[in-house]
């Protein structure tokens, strides 16, 4: 039976090169999101900027939202946002913070539960008051933070300190890359939004320290081959790995986001993203940065001639 | 790396079965669990958390503003008690004033008689008993020139506020067991926070009525001599107070500020009907100074009529009659059977020593946390399906191999999640096919280094060997930094989100378990049994 590969074995594909390609690409990717963010900014849940959230199912066939809007309307609340949530029947009602403390948010639950009664079933209600909000927005932002802090002291304990910085770098350029997604697409940023990025962090990081654990190994096996050669080396024995891990990554991910149910969808759209944007990251951006953050590593131009040949084995 | 002494495989292949066994509970009824499963066996099952079962996640905060001003108004009527008594101290301007209450001592020449008084009431909060000083719940100042003030000191109002949650935990305790409501998890949060959880609650805004009600009940004379439009427009006679009825509109009466009867002298509270009108009513028995005092004031005061009032709104003002003596009497207003049963179990209870105010509501219907389940179930089994199909597609047997792993994996996963009573949420069960996709990761990693092994000429044994080994340090700190991100997400994490963590963090310990034993294990059997020369990949 002939195997699945992804790849063929025994690539060369000269990464490194490409880095002329995928730096600025990059680069100019991270700043388009960071603009992103401050211009457009994010579509922030109720989790971090307090309000109310409910859905409902009508009992009568599928939901008029236009009726439903006007009703929400009478009420006086603020801006109401009314969609479809999965299926015609689903609606999902998101109202905007009241002014006035804790007792203002609880009233809204209330005005609007008066407003329906019977009429509909309340599947969910999620109410946030003002001083929550702030507290989980500052323990988000601080928790990934945290363990960026985390993983960077471990990289460097393991490794060195070019790798932790390297590392750190790719991470980073995900974790924009993912922010600047959430704030063109206007995805809800909430809670598990954070949990997606931590996710990503983690998997990010996964995939870039294998690709470093590769490059550690054939320093020690090749001390005088170029660092360029030996990146690219490092990545092309790693890259049936890289690519294997992903496609199973993100088979499991694309049974969740398609069957896993509305809730957790944007929450998977999110992984899925960061998964790809993580094995990019690790391949691009991960290992070509050692090059600027090891320049005792790169020995004399003449050594390049002879090493640039595919090693034979040790 | 592919010898296994005997006692090893016993190990590895009983913990499987260990892990198969916590985990088969899971799959039977409560019933069935009852009757038909040996005591002697784990019988836990996955605690469902309130995405999953539906319930209600309420967070609560002490409104120690409102419990600073209503401590403070005793205080300044303490103070006022006190220098009234004889010989009376002469003062002026008594008010609380910021975080204290404040006066000036007439007569200068009397100030540390003054002083001694207040000091009396600086309310001893405990007992240094290793010497020092003792903790109170004021301080007194004294500014000079006969001015007092006596301010709450840091520690004493911390304790408080602390006493009030613990009192306050007790009191919701007792409302929502009398509710009926099952397994509600009744915890305190930080400093002023208490997190109510009621998996499974049919009726969440009944449950939040009853929890956050202080029921703060209590008994004044009506002044019927004011008139309550006046005393509306702010000129209530000193010593009175207008509080407004239930009623729609509501109807404004002109009270004594001093309660005759308040919610502590209630010993039982039952709902039940008026025997002429058959309305719902609230029916109360008073304990025996109570009892005493209600009817020494019925005695003195026949055809005026009072206020009963709760939470500063009255329910019902009735003349008094005849004095009653008894001990026990009756609410009527305009009660439900409902709202007249929800009162009683209010009573009984007793009251909050604070105002609660929400601060976060999460509820789920039972609806949607069916649904869930469902959606849950569906994604894994076909992400599970999908993976291993793929796996069988880019490894063959030794694909078949890692699919095995994958199962005991699950198996594993979900045995740890029962063992540690770890709840179970929707992100929870993202995080399991999550680990699905990456559980493989360390199979790919070491099956990788085998194919690499071996395009550089090893035989097979030797392949799988090197393979094994070099691919182990890989899997160690791959999986680690992951570990962080996962246990940083737990840490901060509330509700879904730690759920997420939890099956994340055990989902990456025991794939490294399976791939380093499990795994091993197989393709040692493997390659004893069939003596391999190339390995099939």
């Amino acid at each position: 039976m002939r195997l699945l590969r992804l790849f063929p074995d025994d690539t060369h594909y000269p990464f490194m090169r490409w880095r002329k390609l995928s730096f600025p690409l990059s680069g100019l990717l991270s700043v388009v999101c960071f603009l992103g963010f401050f211009l457009i900014g994010m579509n922030t849940g109720i989790d971090f900027q307090g309000g109310t959230l409910m859905e409902i199912e009508t009992k009568d066939g599928p939901a008029d939202l236009g009726a439903i809007r006007e009703r929400l309307g009478e009420l006086n609340l603020g801006e109401v946002q009314v969609q479809e949530f999965g299926e015609p029947q689903n609606v999902l009602i998101r109202i905007v913070r009241q002014e006035g403390g804790d007792d203002a948010q609880q009233a809204v639950v209330g005005k609007v539960q008066a407003a329906f009664g019977d009429e509909v079933e309340y599947r969910r209600v999620e109410v946030v008051g003002p001083r929550v909000s702030g507290e989980l927005a500052q323990n988000g932002t601080f928790g990934v933070l945290l363990s960026l802090l985390c993983i960077m002291v471990y990289v460097w304990f393991r490794f060195e300190w070019q790798y932790a910085l390297g590392a750190i770098v790719a991470t980073l350029h995900d974790i924009v890359l993912t922010v600047g997604l959430f704030a063109f697409l206007q995805l809800e940023f909430n809670l598990s939004s954070i949990a997606a990025i931590l996710t990503i962090i983690g998997y990010s990081l996964n995939d870039t320290v294998v690709v470093y654990d590769r490059i550690r190994e054939l320093r020690r096996k090749y001390k005088r081959m170029h660092l360029i050669t030996l990146l690219d080396l490092a990545i092309n024995q790693t890259l049936a790995r890289t690519t294997m891990t992903a496609a199973t990554t993100l088979i499991a991910l694309s049974s969740l986001y398609l069957f896993g149910g509305e809730v957790i969808r944007s929450f998977t759209f999110a992984m899925l993203f960061g998964v790809l944007v993580g094995t990019y990251s690790s391949i691009f951006i991960a290992a070509p940065v050692l090059i600027f953050l090891d320049p005792q590593l790169t020995p004399n131009p003449a050594d390049e001639e002879e090493t640039t040949a595919e090693p034979k084995a040790a | 790396m592919l010898y296994f002494s005997r006692w090893k495989i016993t190990a590895i292949l009983g913990t499987i079965l260990l892990g198969l066994l916590v985990v088969v509970p899971n799959f039977l009824s409560a019933d069935q669990l009852r009757n038909n499963w040996p005591n002697w066996l784990p019988g836990r099952q996955i605690v469902l958390g309130l995405d999953l079962q539906g319930g209600v996640y309420l967070l609560y905060e002490v409104d120690t503003a409102d419990y600073k001003a209503r401590r403070l108004k005793g205080l300044e009527s303490d103070i006022r008690n006190a220098m009234r008594q004889e010989p009376r101290i002469g003062y002026t301007g008594l008010g609380v004033q910021g975080d204290g209450v404040q006066l000036r001592i007439r007569d200068t020449a009397r100030v540390a008689e003054a002083a001694e008084r207040l000091q009396g009431l600086v309310n001893p909060i405990s007992n240094n008993l290793l010497g020092g000083t003792a903790l109170t719940e004021f301080a007194v100042d004294d500014e000079g020139d006969g001015l007092f003030r006596m301010n709450f000191t840091t520690q004493g109002l911390e304790q408080r506020i602390g006493t009030v949650i613990n009192q306050s935990i007790e009191v919701i305790r007792r409302r929502v067991d009398e509710l009926g409501t099952t397994e509600p998890s009744i915890q305190r949060q930080g400093a002023e926070r208490i997190l109510v959880e009621a998996p499974g609650e049919k009726d969440p805004a009944r449950l939040k009525d009853i929890v956050g009600r202080t029921a703060q009940l209590t008994f004044h004379l009506v002044d019927v001599n004011a008139n309550p439009q006046d005393a509306l427009a702010g000129n209530a006679p000193p010593g009175t107070m207008v509080l407004e009825s239930m009623d729609d509109p509501p109807i404004p009466y002109v009270v004594e500020e001093a309660p005759l009867l308040s919610g502590e002298d209630l010993v039982d509270a039952q709902a039940s009907f008026d025997s002429r009108t058959n309305e719902p009513i609230v029916s109360f028995r008073l304990s025996t100074g109570g009892s005493r005092r209600f009817a020494q004031v019925t005695t003195d005061n026949v055809n005026r009529p009072f206020a009963i009032v709760l939470d500063r709104e009255v329910i019902s003002a009735p003349v008094i009659r005849e004095p009653i003596t008894g001990g026990s009497g009756q609410i009527s207003g305009s009660f439900t059977v409902e709202s007249a049963n929800d009162l009683a179990v209010l009573l009984r209870a007793g009251a909050l020593p604070a105002r609660l105010t929400v601060v976060e509501e999460r509820t789920v219907g039972p609806g949607l946390g069916a649904d869930s389940i469902a959606a849950g179930q569906i994604a894994s089994l076909i992400g599970a399906i999908a993976v291993a199909l793929f796996m069988m597609a880019a490894y063959g047997l030794l694909g078949v191999f890692a699919n095995i792993a994958l199962l005991v994996n699950i198996v594993l996963i979900f045995a740890v999640l029962t063992l540690l009573q770890a709840t179970l949420t929707l992100p929870g069960i993202a995080g399991i096919v999550l680990t699905m996709g990456m559980a493989v990761d360390s199979n790919v990693l070491i099956y990788e280094r085998i194919r690499e092994e071996q395009r550089l000429g090893r035989s097979a044994v030797t392949a799988i060997d090197t393979g094994f080994q070099r691919a182990f340090g890989t899997i160690m700190d791959a999986n680690i930094t992951t570990l962080i991100a996962a246990a940083v997400l737990f840490q901060l994490g509330s509700g879904p989100v730690r759920g997420f963590a939890v099956t994340l963090t055990v989902g990456i310990v025991t794939t490294v378990f399976t791939a380093i034993t499990f795994t091993r294990l197989l393709i040692a059997l493997w390659v004893r049994r069939r003596r391999p020369t190339t390995v099939p990949i």
